[in-house]
């Protein structure tokens, strides 16, 4: 039981970075369909920035740096993947859904490109180190176990995205990006700058959502590479996931949990079939369509995406 | 009358392209009063104003701002000179607040406070009268408290000249009271209001001073008290030009289409289609008149089949006695219904009911051979109740409707496709085979092309190319082609040059002789006088008034359409 809520953590923390990234986009109005391609550039930036510091510390690493280093390169990645995205889809006004699928498969070939590059030689030490638990958490038993046995990367992802709720609905810049996400017109006669605001919520948001693959690799399988399919797959699901969540941040550290625990229960349950299991990780994704589903016969207006999403703004069309 | 004069306009020209909306226009704005914009559709009064409020810059003439040349470029700079407008199609975020909405994009030095924000809207809110919940979701509100929210949000960005754009258009009587009560207390407050309007008799009730344009150009800026709504009206419409349109008189007009009684509620709650009740005949050109969006586009779509009416009929005669039924407008199915309803009889005058002597069935072949043979005949007039019927049960019915939308693009063609392809939404249904015949759409666009003189590279290309004029062309030429009993066109003519403007005026001229019931709604009282047989003006939905275009006076219309219910206390 304890390892299968530690297993659901983790699969949910790289459901979260993924999620908390795509819905500040989605609220600058973007439906970025990159954000699988962009989780994996994040891959390939931190394992590169994690390479380089292993190498520079040549056998004798500090935490501290180490995570610095390679959440730095791994959010530089992924944002300035994102940045393809931003310049096509704000300033060129591509077609957001194309574009999105475009970079999710570029980002996908690009990481497996890179990774055969990079020197993985420390990649076992660098992961156990980045995984380590917070210092007292052995003497606090299961408890210790499930809620502070993980990874620092699994603290940032729950305070990124409360960070983000904060920020939302609780400050200027929150109500400027809200603006720009329903009316974009309504926000530029305000006075906003609505191409700043989408550019800087796209690269944030994808710099976020990078963190997320890269804490795969690293924390959660220790540095072990085989190929990006399967955080181009998380990718989808943390898509899946805003829309569970109803765009509130706040709310995808639950859902990104029940997502992560349907994903984990298929490994961790003894007596299934292949068949069951695959039913099981359909789950989260039937979940998803009865939230559309539901949210559409009851017409919530409360609980929509944001009014312009998928729109592109051309301040000419007054 | 010794008030500061805080806005200037100086000779203002504005043109789109080669249409001049506005036309050397100069007139000013004074502390503290109320001014009335007042003029028909496309007279360039909204223009005028949206060149005040930032959204378009003037291409000569100059605007001074308390002694002051102003350069607006944006709604931002109009709001650095304290001018703030009220657009018809609110600018609010449906998700937010009011609050929220009214703060967006201020103060961006201060700390984020929206408590203290919401005392200071408080407070204005109670010295000029407004009744608003500041933490109501704005996809909760009515109309009015939408309105109220965007009037607060001028006045929290300290606008000192407030404008707005046909402000009353949706407001209940009740409604426009307490609004008229919160400009009156702003006029108080010593700021300059203007409001873009149409109607008569709230000009008369809440301006001081009334600036009359027409056909881009002012025509005269008069105090309220000193003048007349008769007064108003004739200087809104000018003089009658008579054009130069052929217009026989109508011959053996026959009832063809009953309209009775059409109510509709629109998506804000309010009545677009009030009570409507009119007759249309064959071999006449019955011209709709009013001001845009008093419910003319509604009436035709709901002619047309194509949305929910709370009440009314429509009713289509179709005047068959006697005549032989055939294939070619009624389906055979529709051919067996009238059979079983005791509609038609053989040429000798035995009932035809389906059925041979003993009361068996025929068989289908036997029917489908009778009726082509012209052997069938109506007993008596067909008349269809057209209620709550959709455009395809309507067509199937044999009911010959032709209709040129207000949206050319959007409702009567597809951009994107060529001109064959457009003619075949029309008759895609048509033959037997599998695959559809391209043939026949091919001969028709090729005569459209050259009886309508269609510039165009040739038949495959895609609509959206085309000018105005020759989209128009196609359209029309496709819906005449389709051999309609009832012709609705709705602006047949907008944005057309002159020589494409008669082609049509002809056309549908054309349409009348041959017996066709001609439904026009147009903007140019010049034109409906001088191509239409009769004329029904309609004012918010209601009809004020049905006249014979061939005696009907300019400003009689004028005033009919600027005729709403009395908004006094």
């Amino acid at each position: 039981m304890i390892t299968f809520l530690v297993s659901a953590i983790s699969i949910a923390t790289v459901l979260l970075f993924g999620c908390v990234g795509e819905i500040i986009t989605e609220k600058a109005g973007h439906l970025n369909l990159g954000i699988p391609g962009i989780m994996c550039m994040g891959t390939a930036g931190g394992c590169l920035g994690t390479s380089l510091y292993m190498g520079i510390a040549n056998g004798n690493p500090s935490w501290l740096l180490l995570v610095l280093f390679s959440l730095v390169f791994s959010v530089i990645f992924a944002a300035a993947t994102g940045a393809i995205y931003a310049l096509l889809t704000v300033s060129l006004r591509c077609n957001q859904n194309i574009t999105g699928l475009a970079i999710t498969i570029f980002g996908a070939g690009a990481t497996d490109f890179l990774m055969s590059f990079v020197d993985r030689t420390h990649f076992d030490a660098a992961g156990k180190l980045i995984s380590s638990p917070l210092p007292f958490a052995k003497n606090l038993g299961w408890f210790g176990e499930i809620f502070l046995g993980h990874g620092v990367f699994v603290y940032i992802a729950i305070a990124v995205a409360l960070a983000c709720t904060f920020v939302l609905n609780k400050t200027r810049v929150g109500l400027h990006l809200r603006a720009v996400g329903e009316s974009p017109a309504t926000a530029d006669a305000a006075g906003i700058n609505v191409t700043a605001y989408k550019y800087v919520a796209i690269l944030v948001g994808s710099g976020i959502a990078g963190l997320g693959g890269f804490y795969y690799i690293m924390d959660y399988i220790k540095g072990s590479w085989e190929n990006a399919s399967i955080i181009e797959a998380f990718g989808w699901l943390a898509i899946a996931l805003v829309i569970f969540v109803l765009w509130k941040p706040h709310l995808g550290i639950l859902g990104a949990l029940l997502f992560g625990g349907c994903y984990i229960v298929a490994f961790v349950l003894a007596n299934v079939t292949s068949t069951q299991k695959e039913i099981i990780k359909m789950l989260p994704y039937v979940i998803t369509i009865v939230v559309l589903i539901v949210t559409s016969i009851f017409d919530d207006k409360e609980n929509q995406p944001p009014a312009s999403l998928g729109l592109p703004y051309f301040r000419e069309d007054r | 009358m010794d008030k500061k004069t805080v806005v200037e306009l100086c000779h203002i020209t504005k043109r789109f392209g080669k249409v001049v909306a506005n036309c050397d226009v100069s007139m000013d704005v004074k502390q503290g009063e109320i001014l009335s914009v007042l003029g028909e559709n496309g007279c360039g009064k909204t223009t005028l104003m949206n060149m005040l409020a930032g959204i378009y810059y003037p291409d000569e003439g100059k605007i001074i701002i308390n002694g002051e040349e102003a350069t607006i470029r944006s709604p931002k700079d109009a709001f650095s000179y304290k001018i703030g407008m009220i657009h018809q199609h609110f600018k609010l975020i449906d998700v937010f607040t009011a609050a929220e909405n009214i703060v967006l994009g201020t103060g961006e030095d201060e700390k984020y406070d929206i408590k203290a924000a919401k005392t200071r809207i408080s407070e204005m809110s109670e010295k000029y009268g407004f009744h608003i919940d500041l933490d109501k979701k704005i996809h909760e509100m009515s109309v009015s408290e939408k309105q109220t929210v965007e009037i607060i949000k001028v006045l929290y960005r300290g606008a000192d000249i407030l404008i707005l754009d046909e402000p009353t258009a949706v407001l209940t009587p009740q409604e426009i009271r307490r609004l008229f009560g919160v400009l009156r207390a702003m006029r108080a407050d010593g700021k300059s209001v203007l409001i873009i309007t149409h109607k008569l008799n709230e000009v008369m009730e809440i301006s001081d001073r009334v600036a009359v344009l027409r056909k881009g150009a002012h025509i005269a800026t008069v105090n309220t008290a000193e003048t007349s709504e008769k007064e108003l009206a004739d200087m809104m419409v000018g003089q009658k030009v008579s054009l130069n349109i052929d217009r026989p008189l109508p011959e053996n007009p026959a009832l063809r289409l009953d309209v009775d009684g059409l109510t509709m509620t629109g998506p804000e709650g309010n009545l677009v289609l009030d009570n409507v009740s009119f007759e249309a005949y064959s071999g006449e050109i019955l011209g709709i008149a009013g001001i845009a969006g008093s419910g003319q586009r509604e009436l035709l779509e709901s002619i047309a089949g194509l949305h929910h009416l709370d009440s009314g009929s429509v009713t289509y005669y179709n005047p068959k006695k006697d005549k032989p039924i055939t294939f070619f407008h009624k389906s055979f199915e529709r051919v067996m219904e009238l059979a079983e309803e005791g509609m038609l009889r053989y040429a000798d005058g035995r009932d035809f009911d389906g059925k041979d002597e003993d009361g068996k069935p025929l068989h289908r072949k036997t029917i489908k051979a009778v009726v082509e043979a012209g052997e069938i005949f109506f007993k008596e007039d067909e008349v269809i109740n057209l209620r709550e019927k959709t455009p395809l049960q309507i067509k199937e019915l044999g009911v010959r409707f032709s209709f040129v939308p207000e949206d050319r693009l959007g409702m009567g063609l597809v951009g994107n496709m060529d001109i064959i392809d457009n003619m075949m939404l029309r008759s895609y249904r048509r033959g037997h085979s599998l695959f559809v015949d391209r043939k026949k759409p091919e001969e028709l666009a090729n005569d459209i092309i050259e009886s309508l003189k269609v510039v165009t590279p040739g038949t495959h290309t895609a609509v959206r190319k085309l000018s105005g004029g020759n989209v128009q062309k196609v359209l029309v030429g496709r819906e005449i082609a389709a051999g309609p009993k009832v012709l609705m066109a709705a602006y047949p003519v907008r944005g057309l040059d002159i020589n494409s403007s008669y082609l049509i005026y002809n056309l549908l001229t054309e349409q009348k002789k041959n017996g066709v019931a001609v439904i026009f709604v147009g903007e140019d009282l010049d034109v409906l006088l001088s191509l239409c047989d009769r004329i029904m003006v309609v004012s918010g939905g209601k009809v004020t008034g049905i006249l014979d275009a061939r005696t009907a006076e300019k400003d009689e219309i004028g005033l009919l359409m600027t005729k709403t219910d009395s908004v006094k206390e």
